[in-house]
């Protein structure tokens, strides 16, 4: 038995590990893992800025495999996702994929995350956090099969702009003509691979999806056939930056997930997040719908935003005040980094009405660090619209050849 | 039902459902000028306040077999003597049976008689009257609609100091005495007060009568309560038996419903709510028929009116999780055995052989009784309720024949084995344990029937065929009754509203659920 999965002997190794370790423990260059999901995943093999470089201007691979992962098949499959997801999933086809939210009774966020319809009565959905639990409460009354299957599926992002030229390169004909949210399935010497045109960065890039036993025989082949056009591993660390500037929410950094929070106040809702474009009233009842309904009737008293910060220092964790006296807070920030594309200091941030217009100015408190001496600085700060990056080539089909 | 005149396909509300709930709520919405439709699954009506055939000749109540919480009230509103309701006997007492021993009787208001129990001859007056101000104070949170928590409305909140200022007004020696006993289980209050098992036990039996609980579960001074404060309601009728059975109840609110307007078909069950907007806009028959409705009212248990008619696909992930928790196995079986003779229970003189005689000798012959059905087993020395209505009622049995029914606790809804196996040794069981009183008995049986929670569920259509549709606990109680988001007898789905047992107050023949709900409906239809 695999020492990882025996149940005697979870103690011994409390983190478990992906497909890919082996080769992502060669490349790491500073040893630095984190644990994500129950798996030892790497945070940065070299450099988190030669890493980020290379999603914006190479390709890049970074280990997928912690995401959770639910098969959901049955005759009511459709009814039970569109019934569980605010979007309407009723005319998604087999072999495309939906970003989605959903909410719980009281219209605030559990997750995010993507559903593939790989066929009529079969479903994939890819999320951040476990939640079984919320899936089986929503199956009752409808009939289908839940089962997750994250340690059976090994999953790779290859994000950037070469990532198309790598994969055809490596053998996967046709693949340029994946338009963005769709997948297919391919060979790459012989094995069966499903590759979709999705992922975190807000660049062009694909996801690959493979048998776990022939995860090391991918990566090999991606490695080698992607050294002419700068393929590169990476770790959380730089896609956290690719994804801040796609303006991509983050679970428990950017929102609570509402069946993990505690406190009363502070779930969120998906109009709250700017995600109201995913919410489809109109597509039959789902959960949290009437109290999605109710919250826009009575207006929304706080939203999460995009900011544009003066200066240079990342406003980690800021909170936002009307003006620089810093008498009357209107919000903070969840998410800030220096954009090295954009040469902007963004940050996502839940900001209170009516402050959360785009144009509206607001002061975030940042404090830097110069040598352990602190600062406090009052940063101008102005509600822009997301995504602070989206380039053309992200969406078009086929991709440029570079 | 005549085949010219097509059946009309439209109305104001459509009540699902003509149990005496169902009929009380269409009485009080025909009366406020809605046009109404009853449709009931079964060949009759009254649900579970039903008299019917069980044997050749020989009828019974075959749910509810006493009444003893409807308010009276709520009789003259309907005018439901003016619909036919007559009483076979009224202010019935209760006789708790003894091995080999002088009985314990207790009267409608208090009185008591017994053998060798001196010292709880005096105690018991005492605590009979203080119950009744408990009872009294506490009845009208079961004749209204409960507040909700957290809501701005004023009502609710003047509601909720209602009740405080009533528990307040008993004085400061009684509220305390209630907010200290109210947590309390039965076992502990009755022995603090009283030394005689018979009185122990024929007072236990009330507080878990209908429930999941034992003696010593905890909250049975609750359910104690409620059965006492509802009985409060009832006023100087105690324990009554309607002539016909409770069936004549169901008929009277049916008389009632009708003279107001309101049309009830037979034989037509509900398959589905139709939702259309978000809101509930009609049912459509088993029959594939759509009536149209602008509101739709189910006395179905809560679990069978949203999970299985409106269903789960138009109900938000958690509200449906609660509805999956609600608990709903009925522990209580009845049995009906139709008699060549009146039987004789011993010492017990003739004329007493009316009264509501209790087979509960103990506190621990209740436990005993309730141990067993823990473990999908029926209890071996089961408790019982037991009347004779042919004493005061001969209409329900052939000249010179006797009816006997009785409540049987505890009958758990699954049984190992499986009922269709154990059924004919309970029955021999349960006869036996009457023949511990009634000697002669056997030699009488004509024909008996008995239905356990599995068939009550089939009769009655109430999933788990319980008393209260759902236990009555304090998580099921009062402002959460069935369920955070169906209280006040409205749902989340708009339009679609509870009015059956499963809601506030609870089972027990009342029509309160129903009327509150008829209420609700209009306020609603009024606001909007
Ligand atoms: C064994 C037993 C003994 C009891 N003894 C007593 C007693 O002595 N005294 C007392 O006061 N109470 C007693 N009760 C409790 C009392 O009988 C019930 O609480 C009460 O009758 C419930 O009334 P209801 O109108 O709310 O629901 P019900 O009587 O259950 O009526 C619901 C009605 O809805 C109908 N229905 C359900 N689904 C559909 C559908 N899809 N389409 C159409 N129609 C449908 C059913 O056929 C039924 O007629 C007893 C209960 C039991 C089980």
């Amino acid at each position: 038995m695999n020492e990882s999965n025996n149940p005697t002997s979870h103690f011994r190794q409390p983190l478990l590990l992906t497909p890919f370790h082996d080769r992502a423990r060669a490349l790491s260059q500073v040893d630095s893992f984190v644990p994500w999901a129950g798996y030892t995943t790497v945070d940065v093999f070299t450099t988190m800025e030669q890493e980020y470089f290379a999603i914006r201007n190479a390709t890049t691979l970074y280990d997928l495999t912690p995401m959770v992962k639910y098969r959901i098949a049955g005759p009511d499959a459709n009814r039970f996702l569109n019934r569980l997801v605010t979007r309407d999933l009723r005319k998604l086809k087999v072999s495309r994929v939906s970003y989605c939210v959903w909410c719980n009774d009281a219209g605030n966020i559990i997750d995010d995350g993507t559903v593939f319809r790989l066929a009529e009565n079969e479903y994939r959905l890819c999320t951040a956090e476990r939640q079984l639990d919320w899936l089986l409460d929503s199956a009752i009354g409808f009939d289908v099969q839940i089962s997750e299957v994250t340690a059976e599926i090994a999953a790779l992002a290859m994000q950037g702009p070469t990532s198309c030229a790598v994969l055809k390169q490596v053998g996967l004909a046709g693949v340029e003509r994946l338009k963005p949210f769709e997948f297919g399935n391919f060979e790459v010497a012989g094995l069966p691979i499903m590759v979709s045109r999705t992922g975190f960065t807000g660049d062009l890039g694909y996801e690959l999806w493979v048998d776990p036993q022939q995860a090391n025989a991918l990566w090999d082949a991606l490695m080698s056939a992607g050294r002419s056009r700068g393929i590169r591993a990476i770790g959380s660390r730089a896609l956290n930056i690719a994804r801040i500037e796609a303006g991509f929410l983050l679970p428990n950094v950017d929102f609570m997930s509402a069946e993990g929070s505690i406190r009363i106040g502070t779930g969120r809702s998906p109009l709250e997040l700017g995600l109201g474009w995913l919410v489809d009233f109109g597509k039959g009842h789902f959960t949290g719908r009437r109290a999605l309904l109710e919250q826009q009737r009575r207006g929304l008293r706080r939203q999460l935003v995009g900011l544009d910060i003066a200066g240079s220092k990342p406003a980690l964790n800021a909170l936002l005040y009307t003006d620089r006296t810093g008498r009357k807070e209107v919000g903070s920030i969840s998410s800030a980094v220096w954009s090295p594309t954009c040469k902007r200091n963004i940050a996502l941030a839940m900001v209170e009405a009516p402050h959360f217009e785009v144009g509206a100015m607001v002061w975030a408190e940042v404090y830097l660090n110069r040598e352990l001496v602190w600062e406090r600085r009052m940063c101008r700060a102005q509600v822009v619209e997301k995504p602070f990056f989206a380039p053309e080539r992200r969406r078009l089909t086929p991709p440029a050849d570079f | 039902m005549s085949a010219v005149s097509p059946a009309r396909t439209r109305y104001d509300c459509v009540v699902i459902g003509g149990g005496h709930n169902g009929l009380s709520c269409a009485a009080f919405l025909a009366r406020a000028g809605r046009s109404v439709l009853v449709l009931e699954a079964s060949t009759r009506l009254g649900g579970a306040a039903v008299t019917r055939e069980f044997a050749p000749g020989f009828r019974v109540s075959a749910g509810a077999h006493l009444l003893h919480q409807m308010s009276a009230q709520l009789i003259g509103e309907l005018e439901l003597e003016h619909h036919g309701l007559q009483w076979a006997a009224q202010g019935m007492s209760t006789v708790s049976l003894a091995h080999g021993a002088a009985p314990l009787t207790l009267g409608p208001e208090g009185q008591i008689e017994g053998q060798g129990i001196a010292q709880d001859l005096r105690a018991y007056p005492a605590f009979a009257t203080q119950m009744r101000r408990f009872a009294a104070a506490l009845n009208p949170v079961l004749e209204k609609t409960p507040p909700r928590l957290g809501t701005d409305r004023w009502s609710d909140r003047l509601n909720l100091l209602g009740l405080g200022w009533r528990i307040r007004r008993l004085g400061r020696r009684d509220m305390r005495e209630l907010l200290r006993i109210g947590g309390m289980n039965a076992y502990d209050l009755l022995t603090e007060h009283f030394s005689s098992p018979l009185l122990q036990g024929a007072l236990g039996f009330d507080a878990v009568l209908g429930t999941n609980f034992g003696p010593r579960s905890p909250g049975t001074v609750m359910t104690l309560l409620y059965r006492l404060a509802a009985q409060f309601g009832s006023s100087t009728r105690g324990v009554a038996l309607p002539k016909g059975g409770l069936g004549a109840v169901s008929d009277a609110l049916a008389g009632a419903a009708r003279k107001a307007g309101a049309e009830i078909r037979l034989e037509t069950p509900v398959e589905r709510v139709l939702v259309a907007d978000d809101r509930a806009c009609g049912v459509r028959l088993h029959s594939g028929q759509s009536i149209s409705a602008g509101a739709v009212i189910s006395s179905a248990d809560p679990k069978a009116s949203l999970l299985g008619l409106v269903g789960a696909e138009h109900l938000d992930a958690g509200f449906v999780r609660r509805l999956t928790h609600l608990r709903t196995r009925g522990l209580a079986a009845k049995l009906h055995l139709a008699l060549e003779d009146l039987p004789m229970f011993a010492e017990l003189p003739p004329a007493a052989h009316g009264a509501r005689l209790v087979v509960a000798p103990s506190l621990n012959y209740l436990e005993h009784a309730y141990n067993h059905s823990k473990y999908d087993e029926y209890s071996q020395a089961p408790a019982l309720e037991i009347t004779l209505p042919t004493v005061c009622d001969p209409t329900l049995a052939p000249r010179g024949k006797h009816v006997l029914s009785a409540v049987v606790q505890y009958a758990p809804y699954q049984v190992r084995g499986g009922w269709a196996q154990e059924r004919t040794a309970f029955t021999r069981r349960i006869i036996d344990t009457i023949a511990q009183f009634a000697p002669g008995i056997r030699a009488l049986i004509r024909a008996s029937e008995l239905l356990t929670p599995q068939d009550l569920e089939q009769e009655f259509r109430t999933t788990g065929g319980h008393w209260h549709h759902a236990d009555l606990a304090l998580d099921q109680f009062f402002m959460v009754r069935p369920v955070p988001g169906a209280t006040q007898y409205g749902t989340p789905l708009a339009g679609f509203y509870l009015c059956g047992a499963g809601c506030h107050p609870g089972g027990g023949v009342m029509g309160i659920a129903g009327r509150n709900a008829a209420r609700q409906v209009l306020a609603q239809a009024a606001r909007t």
